[in-house]
């Protein structure tokens, strides 16, 4: 092995192989996926709230990919029904998440559409949920001795309020919830359409996207954890 | 279900086309020894003279006699070679003190940072008060400073060092690659800065804001154009293996990280794919190419005999080159991706074995009948333990690609534990291995108390035995309460409870080390200790050392 050209040559084709499979092909495929009809273009208030989300890296514990029921019982936990490709399109950067140290989000909206409840469990997830490792997220709120006209005072369950203070939250918690409120993604979709499932060409390119949807199943109301 | 049957379609014609492939280079001899090539490490004479800078004199003495063989040559190595080497260790010195100290810097932070991390996971209402203090900032710091700060700078500071050694060259544009490593520590810098106030590009392993990103690139850029030319105007004719595994993890390191930074270009679905083909490669093209070069290098060089199969390595390289890149895609398993890409990644993540089985073929046969020399030597117990982790996490990482364990240890603290196996056991313990023995010949000075390297060795070996051991069995239950409908989803939470902390322990019992090995690494380089046996960097006789050591 004596030759540097070939050296360089061979791993730049090893990696453009790659990326052709992995950046470039789904790049081809997903570019025309339109947003289903359900889905509407996020506020500039969640827009803002997404990027609260984003700050605080909430997306190491909580995906936003609900699976298949072959994959497992995400639709029974609430979760929502298999996401597809459309559901994303307005996401940048995508959420997908990769643990699930807490729940999935995709459909916290639907599930928990509370503004009390989640401005409560951002100030301290242990009043709601017992048991939850949550990281508590104070600084996310203000202490007042009394509420200000327009302050959106947090209603706290009994024992978990400060003494003689009020719990206030800042602006960016109020968008932060707004996104978790329009994280819904019950509306139904379509089948993908025979081109989309035809696919380009590539290794084992026959198969139709892993996700088939089905309709949104109907346990929409089930306690949030 | 087609998706199904096309995954096994799939592996069965490539494990095929591997199994004809291996035929086909064993009636071309390309498992055969090849002396000539294995033995370009060596200047001629040096085969059978064992090398351990880390050890004091006794100790090399005993190295000495343990690896005696018969027909071990009794002439001096050839000492025009051996001027070429002390020049091309002159000529990196500066750079690799510089990557080798920041490495250090950032190993303290990133694992302090990790340790925290790992505690607030048990204890959610410790250091809430401000932002940056909260798990999801912590968490992320500490990877960008272990990955980009610990990692990255201790590989360019073995790369840095080797090239030169292995091309007999001295290094050219030295100022360039420090101005390089100068940007790249400012890029990390500013990113856990940045990360802690908030500003993050929000995918995992590339978190990194892309406007500090271009710092990052610029740097490496500046790296690689002096490798290349030393490379392109080197003295040997053959390029060792190790070589060929580090130019192109350089080459590959930069053109994944622009990619995948590329601003206003990826989005939804495909920006997940993009994110994992990274996420994936920085351990598959960057990490694992570094760390297997070095052993290549430091193994046989530390025992002092060629390795087993030097064509085998050069299989082992071309299939991590091709299937690795292509592994990443089973990260989103089960995902809104489409399915053949994540079947092609399960794929190449079987194929995956085949390097792996070439690399410790090899190591193993190398070493056979002669594992009894890590008593002496802790830097190769360093390198054994790595290149042992290595087949494992490797192993592991195949199989977890399958649907029927992914399915199981998708989203859960398993990942996290075979990442750290990974990283870790693996790369870390390797570069720790590769710090101890190129230090003493960067700094012309012995390190001051060698038992804390042994006291070292075994605080991170115990550390990260208990971290994956503990978190895996944490992980793999959790999975299983999270699949069962009849358990509450809490359940799957509190399962994990006593493993985190468990992991906590073991991640302490790291953090130990790493204490250990940065004051180490200070009082060698303040010139504490007891033992003198030469002058100090850039001394004017650089040759002092490396005759007591090489000779």
């Amino acid at each position: 092995m004596e030759n540097e050209v070939k050296l360089a040559a061979g791993a730049m084709v090893t990696l453009g192989v790659a990326t052709a499979a992995l950046v470039v092909l789904p790049y081809i495929q997903v570019r025309d996926v339109k947003a289903p009809e359900g889905l509407k273009p996020y506020t500039s208030a969640e827009l803002r709230g997404r990027a609260v989300y984003i700050a605080n890296g909430c997306m190491y514990c909580h995906s936003q990919q609900p699976r298949d029921r072959s994959f497992g019982p995400d639709a029974e936990r609430g979760w929502g029904r298999a996401s597809v490709p459309g559901d994303y399109v307005y996401d940048r950067p995508h959420l997908l998440g990769s643990m699930r140290t807490g729940p999935d989000l995709l459909n916290i909206g639907v599930r928990q559409p509370s503004k009390d409840w989640q401005l409560g469990h951002l100030y301290q997830p242990r009043a709601y949920v017992p048991g939850s490792i949550m990281p508590a997220y104070p600084y996310l709120f203000e202490l007042k001795d009394a509420a200000e006209p327009g302050d959106e005072a947090v209603q706290l369950p009994p024992g978990h309020s400060p003494q003689g203070k009020v719990v206030v939250a800042l602006p960016q918690t109020l968008d932060l919830v707004k996104y978790l409120q329009a994280l819904d993604r019950s509306y139904p979709v379509l089948p993908p359409e025979p081109r989309q499932a035809a696919g380009p060409a590539a290794p084992g390119a026959a198969a139709p996207p892993a996700s088939s949807p089905a309709p949104a199943p109907g346990a929409r109301t089930a306690p949030s954890s | 279900m087609d998706s199904a049957v096309i995954s096994l379609l799939g592996a069965f014609l490539l494990s095929l086309i591997g199994l004809f492939v291996f035929i086909w280079s064993m009636r071309k001899g390309l498992l055969v020894e090849n002396p000539r090539a294995a033995s370009v490490i060596f200047a001629p004479g040096e085969i059978g003279r064992t090398d351990d800078p880390a050890l004091a004199g006794a100790g090399r003495a005993g190295l000495q006699a343990a690896a005696a063989e018969a027909g071990d040559s009794e002439h001096p190595p050839d000492p025009a070679e051996m001027a070429q080497r002390i020049e091309a260790d002159r000529s990196s010195a500066f750079p690799v003190f510089m990557f080798i100290a920041f490495a250090c810097l950032w190993l303290l932070l990133g694992s302090a940072a990790g340790l925290t991390a790992s505690l607030k996971l048990h204890l959610p209402d410790w250091l809430v008060g401000e932002a940056w203090q909260t798990f999801g900032r912590v968490r992320t710091m500490h990877l960008t400073a272990v990955l980009y700060g610990w990692i990255t700078n201790a590989a360019l500071g073995v790369i840095i060092w080797l090239l030169p050694r292995l091309l007999r060259t001295p290094l050219v544009g030295a100022m360039w690659v420090m101005l390089g490593g100068a940007l790249i520590n400012t890029a990390i810098a500013s990113a856990i800065g940045a990360i802690g106030a908030g500003w993050t590009d929000g995918m995992e392993y590339l978190e990194m804001p892309w406007q500090i990103g271009l710092f990052f690139v610029a740097g490496m850029v500046c790296i690689i154009g002096p490798v290349l030319y030393t490379l392109v105007n080197r003295k040997v004719e053959s390029l060792y293996v190790s070589v060929w595994y580090h130019v192109a993890a350089l080459l590959w390191i930069t053109l994944l990280f622009l990619v995948a930074k590329l601003p206003g270009v990826h989005f939804g679905v495909q920006q997940a794919t993009t994110n994992w083909w990274y996420g994936h490669n920085v351990l598959g093209l960057w990490f694992t190419p570094v760390s297997v070069g070095a052993i290549y290098y430091f193994l046989p060089k530390i025992i002092a005999r060629p390795v087993r199969s030097y064509n085998l390595s050069i299989l082992g390289f071309w299939t991590l080159a091709f299937f690795y890149g292509q592994v990443g895609g089973h990260h989103l398993v089960g995902g809104p991706v489409p399915g053949w890409l994540v079947t092609l990644s399960i794929v190449q993540s079987m194929m995956m074995i085949i390097p792996v089985a070439a690399f410790t073929i090899n190591m193993a046969g190398t070493m056979w009948g002669r594992m009894h020399l890590a008593r002496w030597s802790p830097t190769l117990r360093f390198m054994m333990f790595g290149g042992f982790m290595y087949m494992l996490s490797s192993l592991q990482g195949s199989f977890e690609a399958l649907r029927s364990i992914n399915q199981i240890t998708h989203f859960t603290h398993f990942t996290v534990a075979h990442a750290h196996l990974g990283a870790y056991g693996f790369v870390t313990m390797v570069l720790f291995g590769a710090i101890y023995f190129m230090l003493p010949r960067v700094l012309h000075w012995e390190w001051p108390y060698p038992r804390l390297i042994s006291l070292q060795f075994w605080l991170a070996a115990i550390g990260i035995g208990i971290y994956f051991v503990g978190l895996s069995i944490g992980g793999w239950l959790q999975g299983e309460y999270m699949l069962d409908a009849s358990k509450p989803f809490m359940d799957s939470v509190a399962v994990t409870i006593p493993w985190l902390q468990w992991r906590s322990v073991g991640g302490a019992l790291m953090v130990a080390s790493h204490l250990v090995f940065v004051g180490h690494f200070l009082a060698m380089a303040l010139r504490f200790g007891p033992e003198r046996v030469g002058a100090a960097l850039f001394s004017a006789q650089p040759k002092a050392v490396e005759l007591v050591h090489g000779e």
